[in-house]
């Protein structure tokens, strides 16, 4: 199946765009990066990880037990019994062995399978906070080219192939390579010069594991670059699902997933062929190995260098040497898969954020904010080849409510991301009270700086969670007077369920204009310093619009506020207004005044009243 | 699948036969001296051994291959019927489990399907093989053997039982994680805005912590389930050896018989141990295939009429004929009784409040969601006798929320006319006065960041309107289209856009007497009912409460109220 991707997507900023910066860097980096955080991951349970491992070796010694207490049993129990029934007492001395090798293996699996699992999922907890965490705190710019598919497919996927090994990786490993080792041991005490004819297999044995690592690195790595690909057209699709139905997209949207879906297909198939070679690679030099042994060994029988005991001895451990190493590979495969998510999780981890939290930070000079806000000189652009904002100048003292009108486009939202800090300016200062904005605590920015996006997102969850997230200890009785105070209180008791009715995925259980009051109050819960409201009435009726407008004359009258509106009725309320046209200032001052001109505010003012009735 | 089973017990065969020929190098050649057999045995092991190695490599390869396939396949399935659900369904469910289901469910059916499956035909084989051979052997010892198998059946039945229900639980877990994480994602801008990291860092970790439990809860059980599985070999052999000794001072079984007995159900501790961790995998597989099963499961209840309306012929007469609707699972409606004729050409605006209706009768029209009773007609045919390709050809949408996708703004424009020309894009583009896209850095095919949250709020809307009146569809549906416009783009569109609104019939919402002036007619909804239908200057003349929703001027009375 042939989808381009490039046309489909459409081209961004850089190709890299979807990657984090380490994953740009070498194959050798990513995996010290992967094996760092596997480290720190591990450390803290390294205490236990001893028990862990002495449990699994009394298990494994007990159940050994069992064939070597059989043969005592046959070799010196058997023997007085036979001779006479009463002589039992060897017989009853080896089964009260085998009794306590039982309860011994018993006791031994149980305690390794649930310890082992503790730690395990105790990893993964920790891994996924970590993850969480740092997204959390990575800026609105990574999010915005790294998609939340792929944040989604990092903390899902990814973690499954993580907790897959850890599921059935350690006893594997500890198990597997102390046979091994010990038969290895066994081997060269048994006869020195077949041990060496069995030791001409490792160098091939290393030469497959690293085969296997380099290729299988890469092709885990392609797996969960596919598989991200594919939730995020998934993500996407299903959140879209309004658009995709009503435009007819369904036929294409099938043909993009199958091509995703195709695509982790054969990334997984590749891996997958990978170890269908590896294993019965491994295969193969044992079996090479045993015949070559058996033939050599037969050779030295025949010519009395050794005994036949020694060589049917050795066959027999030369083939417990080879069968754990099936194991190995299965561990190997698994840890393979998990390394090259491990990468992509450390990559994130090692992402620092493009709008770091300040090393020495700087109390604001009063004990709460005043609100007083400063643009000094500031540059911005999205992209750095096109400023959005060329040098801004703006001085906004405490208290005053600003009102930023322009044309679609103007760069209006982007002055109100820049107070809120979602990106840091190119060039210049912002300020808040005289301190920039990149030297103050986030705890302190956030509380002072609040902001109602154009996009009045909500969260799933009820009425009273969405507004009580401005302030997440406000009692019930603060979250229904903001709800009253911006006139949001009625609608919200005529739902089903009052403020206890489940809003769904986006507010979708809202009308628009619902949702945007539902956000109001959120914000207004907040109680901010300096208030930043873009575009929060535009989905309201006049009605509702004029009611927001009347208590935003007290809820504004406190506070520094900026005000970012098309209908000009809620410049009317502003102590000054600002307009702006293509990132620059071009009318400053109170709109009393700037209605009297003949200047561009004026102008759209006539322009807004002659479209009203 | 065939071939799979037969590789494995192929592979199987060959490995227990080498360690006979090993038997027959010893017992043979080399004590009888005969160098010449020695070389023949030793190839005959060498090819033993590269044929096992050859059966586990066709194995483990058409495995792959197969395996992948299904998962691929089932994918796809899945995707193509979610992509058939209606609204109702998709507001229902929450994404992350739709997500974890398309993902995680399936990865861990592909894993059971290509280990568990196998081993435990194979094992199951081997077992009752050997238990024919033991009972065989020494009857009374085989039966303790056979016997054997009642306390691993009643063990591995309760393990079944709470593993199934934890298992479950666990997915679920996941599921509500994964929606937790996309909306953390999605909602960045708000909990960055309000400084709330800490308190979605604790969400985050309450849910995790969950999962964490049910993992830890999961071990513990499996712990306790394997070890007992464990045992039952373990006690059985001590059992066969004290009885067997007992057996041979008796008379009744000689020394080689016992030696070759207890080796031989040394053969059984495999499978029996393999046991726990086949049914574990087994159980997961259900549990994964019972969630993926309850999607499938729903039928989609918005599905294909019989009809089909060439869209060029259409004339484009639109009727809502006593509709009435509730939304699935509210239990008052939000629309009642609504009649409604918009004539061929003709341009209706709906106006009402926040949260009148508004929304909820526009998206009818495309069938978003159906009618709960009466009808809505297209040029006299019931919507929901058209094939939904053709009704939705006809009816060209714009949301109140610009839904864009994180694809080239060309794909997003012509989400639904794929073959839309290039003078077509310009055309929608300059009515939607979004000539904008133009001075991207990459044109049309620059990639529209997700949610076309990289433009500007109005940029967003004036996509989403050219999008719908690309290829002029008969019936326009426009919900608030130009609220996050400036005013004078605002007039600048609505100057354009009445140029095609005059041979389009069109219904628009509308909250601003600016853009009423685009329409013939205006209808007010008040909760639901049509209170009001007539020109704009009839209803300000002769309705109050008309002007009051739509007039600047009549607030101060509502505010007191
Ligand atoms: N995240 C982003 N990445 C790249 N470019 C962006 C991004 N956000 C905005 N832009 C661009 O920056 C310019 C200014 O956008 P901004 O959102 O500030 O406009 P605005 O004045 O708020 O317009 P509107 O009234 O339509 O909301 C626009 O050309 C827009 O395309
Ligand atoms: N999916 C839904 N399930 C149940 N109720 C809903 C759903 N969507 C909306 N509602 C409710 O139905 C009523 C009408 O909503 P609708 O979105 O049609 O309003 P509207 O007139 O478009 O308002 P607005 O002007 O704010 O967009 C509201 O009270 C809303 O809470
Ligand atoms: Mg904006
Ligand atoms: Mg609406």
């Amino acid at each position: 199946m042939s989808i381009d991707v490039e046309a489909w997507r459409g081209r961004a900023a850089d190709e890299d765009a979807e990657r984090t910066a380490a994953e740009g860097g070498s194959a050798v980096r990513l995996r010290a990066g992967s094996r760092a955080l596997l480290g720190s991951l591990v450390r803290p349970h390294r205490r236990v990880l001893i028990v862990v491992v002495f449990l699994l070796l009394m298990q494994s010694g007990a159940e050994m037990a069992g064939p070597y207490l059989v043969m005592l049993g046959i070799d010196k129990g058997l023997p007085p019994l036979s001779a006479h029934p009463r002589h039992a007492g060897v017989m009853i001395d080896i089964g009260i062995a085998f009794a306590v090798s039982v309860v011994a293996a018993y006791c031994g699996k149980r305690g390794f399978i649930a310890l082992s699992g503790k730690i395990g999922q105790a990893i993964l907890l920790d891994l996924r906070n970590r993850v969480y965490r740092h997204f959390q705190r990575l800026s609105v710019g990574f999010h915005e080219r790294y998609t939340s598919g792929r944040v989604i497919s990092r903390l899902t996927s990814d973690m499954d192939s993580i907790s897959e090994l850890l599921d059935g990786g350690i006893e594997d490993l500890v198990l597997s390579a102390l046979s091994v080792v010990s038969v290895a041991v066994i081997l060269l005490v048994l006869d020195t010069p077949m041990a060496l004819v069995s030791l001409v297999a490792f160098p091939f044995l290393l030469w497959l594991s690293r085969w296997f690592q380099q290729n299988s690195a890469r092709a885990y790595r392609r797996t969960r670059e596919a598989v991200a690909l594919v939730i995020v057209h998934f993500v996407e699709s299903t959140g879209g699902i309004r658009a995709v139905q009503v435009f007819r997209r369904e036929p294409r949207n099938q043909e993009i997933f199958e091509a995703v879906n195709d695509e982790y297909r054969r990334a997984n198939l590749r891996a997958f062929q990978l170890i269908s070679l590896f294993s019965p690679g491994i295969k193969v030099i044992g079996n090479v190995t045993i015949a070559a042994v058996l033939t050599y060994g037969g050779y030295r029988v025949l010519h009395h260098h050794t005994e036949i005991g020694v060589l049917a001895a050795f066959l027999l451990y030369l083939r417990k040497f080879f069968e754990p190493m099936q194991d190995l590979s299965q561990f190997y495969n698994s840890l393979q898969s998990a390394t090259a998510a491990l990468e992509k999780l450390s990559g994130v981890l090692d992402e620092p954020p493009a709008v770091p939290e300040p090393a020495t930070p700087r109390a604001l000079p009063a004990r709460a904010a005043r609100g007083e806000i400063e643009f000094d000189e500031v540059s911005f652009g999205y992209r750095a080849d096109r400023l959005v904002l060329p040098t801004f100048d703006l001085r906004i003292p405490a208290g005053q409510t600003l009102a930023v009108v322009g044309a679609t486009g103007a760069g209006k939202t982007t002055i109100a991301k820049l107070v809120s800090r979602f990106y840091d300016p190119t060039g210049g200062k912002i300020r808040l009270d005289g301190v920039d904005l990149r030297d103050l605590p986030d705890e302190d920015l956030r509380s002072a700086v609040v902001m109602v996006t154009q996009e009045n997102f909500l969260f799933s969850g009820t009425v009273a969670d969405n507004i009580r997230f401005g302030r997440p200890g406000a009692s019930d009785d603060e979250v229904v007077a903001a709800a009253r105070a911006i006139g949001a209180d009625g609608f919200i008791r005529a739902l089903p369920e009052g403020y206890e009715t489940d809003v769904r995925k986006r507010g979708g259980r809202l009308s628009a204009g619902q949702r945007q009051l539902v956000a109001f109050a959120r914000a207004f819960l907040a109680d901010p310093a300096v208030l930043i409201l873009d575009e929060a009435t535009s989905s309201l009726d006049v009605p509702s619009e004029r009611l927001v407008q009347h208590a935003l004359r007290t809820i504004l009258a406190s506070r520094t506020a900026i005000v970012i509106a098309h209908r000009l009725s809620t410049v009317e309320i502003a102590d000054r207004v600002l307009v702006l046209d293509g990132g620059r200032i071009v009318e400053d001052g109170s709109p009393s005044v700037l209605i009297e001109g003949q200047g561009r505010y004026a102008r759209l003012h006539r322009q807004w009243q002659d479209s009203l009735v | 699948m065939v071939w799979m089973f037969i590789a494995a017990a192929g592979a199987t065969g060959a490995s227990i036969v080498v360690p006979l020929v090993v038997q027959r190098v010893v017992d043979g050649p080399v004590r009888h001296r005969q160098p010449g057999g020695l070389l023949l045995l030793g190839a005959l092991a060498l090819l033993l051994g590269l044929v096992e190695a050859l059966l586990i490599f066709i194995r483990r390869w058409t495995q792959s291959t197969t395996s992948l396939q299904m998962e691929y396949a089932i994918r796809n399935d899945l995707y193509a019927h979610l992509q058939r659900l209606p609204m109702s369904f998709h507001d229902r469910w929450q994404s992350g489990q739709l997500l974890s289901r398309v993902t995680t469910d399936l990865g861990v059916i592909r894993r059971f399907l290509s280990f568990g499956l196998i081993f435990l035909v194979v094992n199951l084989g081997t077992y009752i093989v050997v238990v024919l051979l033991l009972l065989r052997l020494y009857w009374p010892l085989g039966l303790v053997v056979a016997l054997s198998s009642v306390p691993l059946f009643l063990a591995s039945r309760k393990f079944t039982r709470y593993y199934l229900t934890i298992s479950r639980l666990q997915q679920d877990q996941l599921g509500d994680l994964a929606t937790l994480v996309e909306e953390s994602a999605q909602g960045i801008r708000v909990i960055k805005s309000f400084g709330r990291r800490r308190h979605m860092g604790g969400l985050f970790h309450a849910g995790a912590r969950l999962v964490h439990d049910t993992g830890v809860a999961k071990a513990r059980l499996l712990a306790r389930s394997w070890a007992e599985f464990d045992a039952v070999p373990n006690v059985t052999l001590a059992i066969v050896l004290v009885g067997g000794a007992y057996a041979v001072a008796s008379g009744g079984m000689t020394v080689g018989g016992l030696v070759a007995f207890v080796s031989l159900q040394l053969m059984l501790i495999w499978p029996i141990d393999s046991l726990g961790w086949i049914i574990a995998n087994g159980q997961e597989a259900m549990t994964a295939a019972d969630r993926i099963y309850e999607v499938f499961d729903v039928q989609p209840s918005i599905v294909d009429g019989p009809d089909r309306l060439v869209a060029r012929q259409a004339e484009g007469r639109l009727r809502f004929d006593a509709v009435s609707f509730t939304y699935p699972g509210a239990d008052v409606p939000v629309l009642r009784h609504i009649d409604l004729e918009v004539e061929p050409g003709e341009t209706l605006a709906i106006v009402g409040v926040t949260g009148s209706g508004k929304t909820s009768l526009v998206s009818l029209v495309p069938r978003l969601y159906d009618v709960t009773s009466g009808r809505i007609t297209i040029d006299g045919r019931d919507v929901r006798s058209l094939r939904l390709d053709s009704l939705r050809e006809i009816v060209g949408v714009a949301f109140e929320e610009p839904t864009l996708f994180s694809m080239s703004v060309r794909e997003n424009l012509t989400l639904g006319r794929p073959d839309a020309t290039d003078e077509e894009i310009a055309e929608a583009l300059s009515v939607a006065q979004a000539e904008f896209v133009y001075e991207l850095p990459w044109g049309l095919d620059t990639r529209v960041g997700e949610q076309g949250l990289s433009l500007s709020g109005g940029q967003r809307q004036r996509l989403a309107l050219a999008r719908a009146v690309i290829g002029k569809p008969r019936v326009l549906v426009l919900d608030d289209p130009l609220s996050a416009l400036d005013v004078h783009t605002e007039a600048l569109v609505e100057e354009a856009l009445a140029r095609v609104l005059r041979d389009t019939t069109a219904l628009i919402v509308v909250h601003r007497p600016s853009t009423v002036a685009l329409a013939d007619r205006v209808a007010l909804l008040r909760d639901g009912v049509i209170a009001a239908v007539g020109t704009h200057s009839e209803l300000m003349a002769t309705v109050p409460e008309y002007r009051a929703v739509l007039s600047a001027e009549a607030e101060t009375s509502r505010v007191d109220a």
